[in-house]
Parts: C-alpha cells; sequence; structure tokens
C-alpha cells in the first residue's frame, strides 16, 4: 500500500500515468488511491512523483 | 446540460478546447467537461511554443505572451556553449492562454462545465457512447456520438474505455519548474543545461517570462523521479542564490512515444492522453491543439456520414501519424537530439 502525503502532492497525475493497475485518480486537485487496485509490491508511483510525494508504507 | 451531444469532450487544456471549438464552428452540438474548477491551473508546463505554431490556431495575444525568444542556448556539461537563432518563439501564460481557447469554444457554441468529472465511460459492448458526470454532487448520463478524450498525462478515460495508456516508468520525465523572479537572465533566450551532475539523465531548462523572471525547471527520468526537487533546488540555490520563488509546479512528461492506436468505437485520444508530448522537442502544446483540431475534423465527418466506428475513426490516427508533428524536432531544438 501507498501514503499519499497530501501536503506534498503538486497534482501533478505523473503517478497516475504510470499506475499499470488504474489504482490511482486525480479527482479535481485531489490524489485518490482505491486500496483495492493498488498492488502490494508496486512502487511506481512513490519512484517517479517529482515531488516525492508518495511513500510506501511497509505492511 | 442536455442528455446527449454529438461531440463529448473530455478535459479543457488546449487539445480538448481546440477540439471543442472545431466541432461547435462546424455547427454539431458540444460539451467540454472539465474536471477542475478552473481551466488553467495548475501550470503543468514549461509554457513554450513556436511563433509559428502558435499562429495556426490563435492570434498573437500580448495578455498571454509572456515573453518572445529569439535564440536558443545549449550548454553542455563541460561549459561550452551552442547558440540557434532560428525562429521566433513565445512563451505563454498558460493561465491566460488556456483560458482565452475555453471562451473561443465557448463563443463559437460548444458548452463548457466546469468542475464536471468523466468518471466513466458509457459503453456499448466494445463502442463509446458517452460518459457519467459528475459534477456538484450529482450524476448525469449524457451521451455522445463521438468522445473526445482530451484529459491529459493522467489520462483515465482511454484506459477505462480499453486503450492501454499505462506510462512504463523509464517512459516519464518526472519534471519540478518553479517561476524563479528578480533574476539576471537575457530575456529572449532560452537555456537549457545538459548536465550530468545538476540533472542526471535529464537537463534543466530556464524559460524567461519576462523581465528578471523565469520558469526554471528540471526533468529527470521517471526511474529517479523522486529526486526533481532536490536537484532544482540545488541548481537554484547554486545559480540564483537570490531568486525569488513564487511558484510552484510538478509534472510528468510522457517519453514513450505515441499511444499504439489513438482510436476506437466512439473514441478519440488527443495530445498528453495519447502520449503525444515529447520532452526533446517540447512540442506538447502544439502537439495537443494539432491533434485537437484534427480529431474534430474527422469526428465532423464522423457524425455526417453517421459512421463512428473505430474503422473511421482511425483516419484520425492515419493522419496525424503521417504529419509533421508527432517526434520531429523543429529547428530550435533539432540540436538537442
Amino acid at each position: 500500500m501507498i501514503t499519499i502525503r497530501r501536503e506534498v502532492c503538486g497534482y501533478c497525475g505523473a503517478c497516475v500515468s504510470v499506475c499499470p493497475s488504474g489504482a490511482l485518480e486525480l479527482i479535481d486537485a485531489y490524489l485518490s488511491v482505491d486500496s483495492r487496485l493498488c498492488k502490494p509490491k508496486c512502487k511506481l508511483c512513490s519512484t517517479v512523483c517529482p515531488l516525492g510525494a508518495i511513500l510506501r508504507s511497509e505492511e | 446540460m442536455k442528455d446527449s451531444y454529438d461531440i463529448l469532450v473530455v478535459g479543457g487544456g488546449p487539445g480538448g478546447a481546440v477540439a471543442a471549438r472545431k466541432a461547435a464552428e462546424a455547427g454539431l452540438s458540444v460539451l467540454l467537461v472539465e474536471k477542475r474548477s478552473a481551466v488553467g491551473v495548475p501550470v503543468r508546463s514549461g509554457e513554450s511554443i513556436g511563433k509559428d505554431e502558435l499562429l495556426e490556431f490563435i492570434d498573437a495575444d500580448q495578455r498571454f505572451i509572456s515573453a518572445e525568444i529569439n535564440s536558443v542556448s545549449l550548454i553542455e556539461p563541460d561549459g561550452s556553449v551552442s547558440v540557434s537563432t532560428k525562429g521566433i518563439e513565445y512563451i505563454l501564460d498558460r493561465k491566460v492562454f488556456d483560458r482565452e481557447l475555453i471562451w473561443r469554444a465557448a463563443e463559437a457554441g460548444a458548452e463548457i462545465q466546469v468542475h464536471a468529472r468523466a468518471s466513466s465511460p458509457i459503453m456499448e459492448g466494445e463502442k463509446v457512447c458517452g460518459a457519467v458526470i459528475e459534477q456538484h454532487g450529482k450524476t448525469y448520463d449524457v451521451r455522445a456520438k463521438i468522445v473526445i478524450a482530451a484529459d491529459g498525462v493522467e489520462s483515465k478515460f482511454a484506459k477505462w474505455a480499453g486503450i492501454d495508456t499505462t506510462i512504463p516508468q523509464d517512459g516519464i520525465m518526472s519534471c519540478v519548474q518553479y517561476v524563479v523572479n528578480d533574476i539576471d537572465i537575457d530575456e529572449r533566450t532560452k537555456q537549457f543545461y545538459i548536465s550530468p551532475e545538476d540533472a542526471p539523465g535529464g537537463y534543466i531548462w530556464i524559460f524567461p517570462k519576462g523581465k528578471r523572471c523565469a520558469n526554471i525547471g528540471v526533468g529527470i527520468p521517471g526511474t529517479d523521479g523522486y529526486k526533481a526537487r532536490s536537484y532544482l533546488d540545488s541548481f537554484i540555490e547554486k545559480k540564483f542564490p537570490n531568486g525569488k520563488i513564487t511558484e510552484l509546479s510538478a509534472g510528468g512528461v510522457p517519453v514513450c512515444g505515441p499511444l499504439k492506436e489513438t482510436a476506437a468505437d466512439g473514441l478519440l485520444v488527443v495530445g498528453d492522453a495519447a502520449r503525444l508530448s515529447d520532452s526533446v522537442t517540447r512540442r506538447g502544446i502544439y502537439n495537443a491543439m494539432f491533434t485537437g483540431r484534427l480529431a474534430a475534423e474527422v469526428a465532423i465527418l464522423a457524425v455526417e456520414s453517421g459512421n463512428s466506428s473505430k474503422e473511421f475513426l482511425m483516419a484520425y490516427d492515419k493522419a496525424w501519424r503521417e504529419e509533421k508533428i508527432s517526434l520531429i524536432p523543429n529547428e530550435n531544438t533539432k540540436h538537442l537530439e
């Protein structure tokens, strides 16, 4: 799972474009994650995010 | 909002706005939905376009032109500088420019709805027949003969309709940009720094926005994307320690190449949503407007002939691939390849 640091996020959508599961969506200027679709081991979005706004939370 | 339109455009950036205007000018009924409460913000762009490219779509207006550029400098890792002086480029003020394009679409007769999000396509089998629109807490089923997906880098619409739009991690440049004020710059020169130290695998740009002001940004491969802001901060600290940062924007620029197919039954995909931007040529705005216009032209023919099949709409896909857009650099940026 991922944790979105909303105070860091710049609403750019780079994460959405690389998410292979379609789990992320930028709704207005608010990044939402569908936890049912987000894959536990994937970290593509947190690597790509230019502001470092997405953290992978180790479960 | 009505129940049905000839054309539904998803997204109010330059691609969507030009498509909506063109289709409305031809007398079609057009709805454009923009999920944000305003167009043009947040800015996610270096705001650069060639003068000739701009003039294909709209008259130049000082209200949305921040600076006129007549040379491009490329600074290599060893400090050597090469200057190119072919053609005039503009640095736009996208907040004004995008709104102006939307106003033109509205004046042409397109209906514009803001804070209105396409949350899923309406499908009949494989065919896109409209979209579910959420606005102000209400949900509307809007049918359309053709949907034009102009929903940008974070495009979901085409993916929902069955087109694989996922960008591989090494197919995106992670970018951060500041507007920096009170700095000594040449107001008429765009600068690119190619530097393994300042921006490994990518580059830093300085695009003047007028007197003592510039867009200064960094783009690095997505595989290290989360480091982008720290590279930019280091560069600014080194080159412009007294600069005042008055705006922050972030963005992902697709460099993976266009989608394999940009049309489906009832659907056309334009601009960044079709991955038609390119960080080398920096022609994202032009490519979006170009494909927006072309999509509308094909959509007009499709509505007139009552045929919105993929087979028919692929004429759009074929046409832009044969055109001068795509990934051919212009004179000013050829040397960046």
